[in-house]
């Protein structure tokens, strides 16, 4: 089996009477894809905010290679290779695109005062967007790009952190068929250079990309399996596919 | 070249230009103005790299101006009445040295905005207002209630501090001091914002979770930020009080703070050039306007609203034709 870059263990989180988060294991191994999916209120977005270190879990831990990182901040687990995009595009829309692909590598270096570092850095950033196809729109500002563009320059932005995993909430989100199938294709590429922790809505995306889903229902994973076998579960089918059992 | 970058270019030799001219015509009190144009330049180009850059909205930069002006008047004052200056066992001597008088200056400026911004980094937006103006404050009535110093009345210095090789009271000599200060500070903004921490920062100012997501820490920027500005307007207030000879708890008042930030806000805000060209305004009409009515200020005012209504990216908008720096 192959190992696991980022875990976490009986993660569990209560807002006053509700649970979000209920005793929540899983991985993500080095070259998959692990797609999490679940209706509306499982408490996807809550579980990301405390992988990525946003949200402090009640009970549980959190390892990311192999290093116990519950205890760490945003930034500290960011700076161990822990990229993440938003939901939301989260982009400095007044800055080019190329500064905001810079942001990543800016951190991964660490933010300091030296100029020809940052043309190092340049050349990082550059290179991402070539990869993410916004090279063309470099000198752009963020803010003038098309929603497509946004969420294709917050993975850029990711990519220049040189992370060890990605957790990407919802990257499809707003994009036309067309567009996701082209971010599809970009997902796909990414996954031999970090594994992805895939949350997605998008059931043809999660199904063409994904080694293994995750399905979260009211806080609790219910199943955990190969595309086929989650295709399969009936508990599944009835939780989340609104199917009687 | 674009347009913003001919006006970078053009701004400081203009001002410079200004006051060679009135030197050669004859005409120091213009040199002298000139020279008070670029102290409070230098002061606004401080205040602009936590507000411009930062987005942190101090009410209280004054506390660093004040700071300055009392480092100068108070290192003055025992130079010229030959007493030593006691902290606990140690006697330092008073000095009329400007260099000494401005590193002082600037380390007592970036010591004090340690403190206060650590305190108020932890909160923002209006709160980080009121944080901010109520060290002013409490600078302003320490200093009007320490006796040791003159109190309400300040200090008077009779003689200008002294520059190695210059004679400082020549107001086309001090101008050449301060003018080239307020260079530095202008260089030293154009390489912060062009360095990785000043585009962290400025990506922090519009979305601080992108930033955390990157691996850094935004409120370690705004620190530095915070710093560094204090650092620039206190030295601003040290030339200050070497250009009147004279300091004052009026240094450290919140209406000279707001003054700070009107040099900023009519200039363009983020603008490199938006402080010099705020300052130069604000003393072009006090001098001009001043001299019409002692209420001129209503028409600073109409000016700043215009400027707040119309172009949002100041009079460096207004002349660039770009709402974006």
């Amino acid at each position: 089996m192959a190992e696991a870059i980022l875990s976490c263990a009986g993660l569990t989180k209560r807002f006053g009477a509700l649970t979000v988060s209920d005793d929540v294991s899983m991985d993500l191994r080095e070259g998959e894809i692990h797609a999490l999916i679940g209706p509306n209120g499982a408490g996807k977005s809550t579980l990301v905010g405390q992988l990525c270190g946003a949200i402090r879990p009640d009970a549980g831990r959190v390892r990311l290679s192999g290093r116990d990182v519950t205890a760490l901040t945003v930034p500290a687990r960011a700076r161990l290779g822990l990229a993440r995009t938003f939901q939301v595009s989260r982009l400095a829309g007044q800055d080019t695109v190329l500064e905001n692909a810079l942001l990543g590598a800016v951190g991964a270096a660490g933010a300091g005062f030296g100029l020809r570092r940052r043309r190092d850095l340049e050349a990082r950033a550059r290179a991402a967007l070539d990869r993410i196809g916004l090279a063309d729109h470099a000198g752009l500002r963020a803010d003038d790009l098309s929603h497509g563009q946004r969420r294709r320059l917050e993975i850029a932005a990711a990519l220049t952190l040189d992370p060890c995993a990605f957790v990407m909430d919802e990257p499809m989100a707003g994009l036309g068929p067309e567009g996701s199938a082209e971010l599809t294709r970009l997902l796909d590429g990414l996954r031999a250079e970090a594994p992805i922790l895939l949350v997605e809505h998008d059931m043809d995306a999660v199904f063409a990309l994904a080694d293994r889903i995750s399905v979260l229902v009211g806080g609790r994973i219910v199943a955990t399996g190969t595309v086929a076998e989650i295709r399969a579960d009936r508990a599944v089918r009835a939780a989340y596919l609104g199917e009687a059992p | 070249m674009t347009a913003e970058r001919w006006l970078n270019a053009l701004v400081l030799p203009a001002l410079g230009l200004v006051a060679l001219a009135a030197h050669l015509g004859d005409a120091p009190f213009t040199v002298t103005l000139a020279t008070r144009a670029a102290i409070f330049a230098l002061a606004a180009v401080g205040l602009n790299v936590a507000l411009g850059m930062g987005g942190l909205v101090s009410l209280g930069h004054a506390a660093f101006f004040g700071l300055g002006g009392y480092a100068m008047g108070i290192l003055a004052w025992h130079a010229q009445t030959y007493q030593p200056l006691q902290i606990g066992p140690l006697a330092i001597a008073g000095t009329t040295s400007m260099p000494v008088v401005w590193l002082v200056a600037i380390a007592a400026s970036a010591l004090a905005a340690v403190p206060i911004g650590l305190l108020a980094l932890r909160t923002a937006g209006v709160y980080f207002i009121m944080i901010t103006l109520a060290f002013g404050q409490m600078f302003y009535f320490f200093a009007i209630s320490w006796p040791a110093y003159g109190g309400e009345d300040g200090l008077s210095i009779y003689v200008r501090n002294g520059f190695p090789g210059l004679n400082t009271l020549v107001p086309i000599q001090f101008f050449g001091l301060v003018f080239g200060l307020l260079c530095g500070a202008c260089a030293l903004a154009a390489f912060l914002r062009r360095s990785p921490f000043g585009l962290a920062l400025n990506a922090a100012r519009q979305s601080p979770e992108r930033v955390r997501a990157a691996g850094i820490e935004p409120d370690r920027l705004r620190l530095a930020a915070f710093v560094v500005s204090a650092a620039i307007t206190g030295l601003a207030g040290a030339l200050f009080a070497d250009l009147n000879r004279f300091v004052s708890p009026a240094m450290f008042s919140w209406q000279l703070s707001g003054e700070i930030m009107v040099f900023v806000i009519l200039g363009g805000v983020g603008r490199l050039m938006g402080p010099v060209l705020g300052a130069a305004l604000f003393v072009a009409m006090e001098h001009v306007l001043g001299g019409i009515s002692p209420y001129w200020h209503v028409f600073l005012g109409l000016v700043l609203l215009a400027v707040v209504l119309f172009a949002r990216g100041g009079i460096a908008a207004l002349l660039t034709g770009r709402a974006h720096g």
